[in-house]
């Protein structure tokens, strides 16, 4: 039951919004100790896998090239574009970029996105510009919103579209997990039971997208007629009465 | 042979340049923190391989103390003038802008499929294993190649935008990796064990479908501690997929297992575990709630793991 320490710290640390650096950090440390170990192997556990995985930081390589083209007004220029596509609403471009995704991702594709690659200086513009095409200046809020729907879709397209490929690292998990118990089957007959899933996902999160479309609407008619009234209450307003 | 020791380099100089830009930045008042915080980071990929685990696992915990005692902070931002000069960019360089973005998928998809079966004498110039990193690694260098040739900007831009975005992200930049050795940790104590014992022994499991409920939701659940489905698969399947649903009550495990999988999807849409999913993205578009990203996605986990585990019920026993 001690072992489940560092789990509890998780919850707690995040909750209370400690760092979660240091969370993490205090979590693995508590949890080694309570599994018996001593704190010298602790940290080196930590450190070898800390230096085992730097791979995923690899994606950062990215930055400077993004940080150019942004510096370049990409982003600018992003937004701009859509704002020309007179059918395009945050929904729409979101759904076609998930759309997107989910089926090159189920190809095996699954590099032809990312949000430091795509999502920040391509899709995010993109979803808020379609947005203020239609509505004007967003309030600060909204587009937060929005920029958090645009990092959304493209984890929902990657996670429920790489299943259906077959050479995908959790296909073949679950066949040398499988294998081991026993259990032979093929990476084809794993993948086809992921084709319902993808197709459940891409309806669900499809149709939320068409909601916020209608969500964005109603806030800014909203916002309009709040604007309308005010002005009409500053006119009738008796004069010097500020 | 190219492999990721390589890209661990170009990380390294990379990082390394943010940490002296950092430094040099006087309008950031937490300047020396970024610059001692960056450059453990560059320390780890430059030298990180020979170090011993223990040096390692020190220069971690100090990165740890460093974010978290007095913060990381960065450069004021972005002013009007900036905008203007964006926009004037903008309208000059038009669609070619993309070009240098679109670089980046193009030559990761390409090098992938040209790197697979390069060999000179025989030995494979990439490492088979990591041909993807080592594609998107290429393709980066390619697309800042021709960003610099077409926009033709200040020789030292492209370190100074690293250091803006860089810092923006801040400590979230790391945490996916603190994560990962808090995984390492949680198995070498047994975590997982402990939870497929404690589910087993309080859940009553005599119906098919409470068995499959256990699954399903155990997976998504035990993703969410764990940050990760890979991890939480092999225990809950172990513990309640195979031994309960399979055999039990007779389910077919190609359905099983894969539906079961695509449940932990579900849960990694719902915790900050996940943080190169989830918080990664929230600090990369400078949103000021880190859980922005999880509150969007937490209805869409929800009614997919409620779908999944309806579909394995209906699939799973015919």
């Amino acid at each position: 039951m001690l072992t489940l320490i560092g789990v509890l710290i998780v919850v707690v640390g995040f909750v209370l919004r400690i760092n979660p650096l240091l969370v993490v950090v205090v979590a693995g440390l508590a949890t080694g100790l309570a599994g018996g170990m001593d704190l010298r192997a602790v940290v080196e556990a930590l450190g070898k896998s800390f230096i085992e995985s730097r791979y995923v930081a690899i994606i950062w390589l990215v930055l400077p090239v993004i940080g150019l083209l942004e510096r370049s007004g990409l982003k600018e220029r992003a937004r701009e574009l859509v704002a020309r596509i007179h059918v395009a609403t945050t929904g729409r471009v979101l759904l076609a970029y998930m759309a997107l995704r989910q089926g090159t991702a189920a190809l095996g594709l699954t590099s032809l996105g990312g949000h430091a690659q795509m999502v920040r200086p391509l899709l995010a513009p993109m979803a808020e510009g379609a947005a203020e095409s239609r509505y004007g200046e967003l309030p600060e809020a909204t587009r937060h919103h929005i920029r958090a729907h645009a990092a959304a879709v493209d984890n929902v397209g990657v996670f429920f579209g790489e299943d259906i490929f077959i050479a995908i690292g959790s296909i073949l998990l679950i066949k040398g997990f499988l294998e081991q118990n026993g259990i032979s089957l093929q990476p084809t007959q794993l993948a086809v039971w992921a084709v319902p899933t993808a197709i459940a996902a891409f309806l669900i999160h499809g149709t939320r997208l068409m909601l916020l479309d209608r969500r964005l609407a109603r806030q800014s008619a909203k916002a309009i007629t709040d604007v309308a009234r005010a002005d009409d209450e500053a006119a009738t307003a008796p004069e010097g009465a500020a | 042979m190219i492999s990721l020791e390589f890209l661990y380099v170009l990380m390294g100089v990379m990082v390394g340049g943010v940490a002296l830009v950092n430094l040099l930045t006087r309008d950031n008042p937490k300047r020396y923190r970024n610059a001692l915080f960056w450059g453990i980071y560059a320390v780890t990929f430059l030298v990180g391989s020979r170090l011993p685990s223990f040096i390692s696992g020190c220069l971690a915990i100090a990165m740890a103390l460093v974010a978290s005692f007095g913060g990381l902070g960065h450069a004021k931002g972005d002013d009007a003038a900036g905008r203007a000069a964006r926009e004037a960019s903008a309208r000059r360089w038009g669609n070619r802008l993309f070009i240098p973005a679109l670089t980046i998928p193009a030559v990761t998809l390409l090098g992938t499929a040209l790197f697979k079966g390069l060999k000179v004498n025989g030995v494979p110039v990439v490492d088979p294993k990591q041909l993807t990193l080592v594609a998107l690694g290429v393709a980066t260098l390619a697309a800042l190649a021709i960003g610099m040739a077409m926009l033709r900007p200040p020789a030292l831009a492209p370190v100074r935008e690293a250091r803006r975005l860089l810092d923006s992200v801040g400590w979230a930049a790391v945490l996916p990796q603190m994560l990962a050795a808090l995984g390492a940790l949680f198995a070498l104590a047994g975590v997982g064990r402990v939870v497929s014992d404690l589910a087993g022994r309080w859940i009553p499991l005599d119906t098919a479908l409470a068995a499959v409920v256990t699954y399903t939701v155990g997976m998504a659940l035990f993703t969410m501690i764990m940050g990760n489905a890979f991890a939480a698969f092999p225990v809950m399947t172990a513990g309640i997929g195979l031994p309960l649903v399979v055999h039990r009550f007779g389910g077919d495990p190609a359905i099983v297992s894969a539906i079961g999988m695509l449940s932990g999807f579900c849960g990694t849409l719902m915790t900050p575990m996940a943080a190169n999913f989830n918080i990664v993205p929230a600090a990369l578009l400078e949103l000021p709630n880190e859980y922005a990203v999880i509150r969007v996605q937490v209805p869409t986990g929800l009614m997919l793991l409620a779908t999944n585990t309806a579909l394995m019920y209906l699939l799973a026993f015919r």
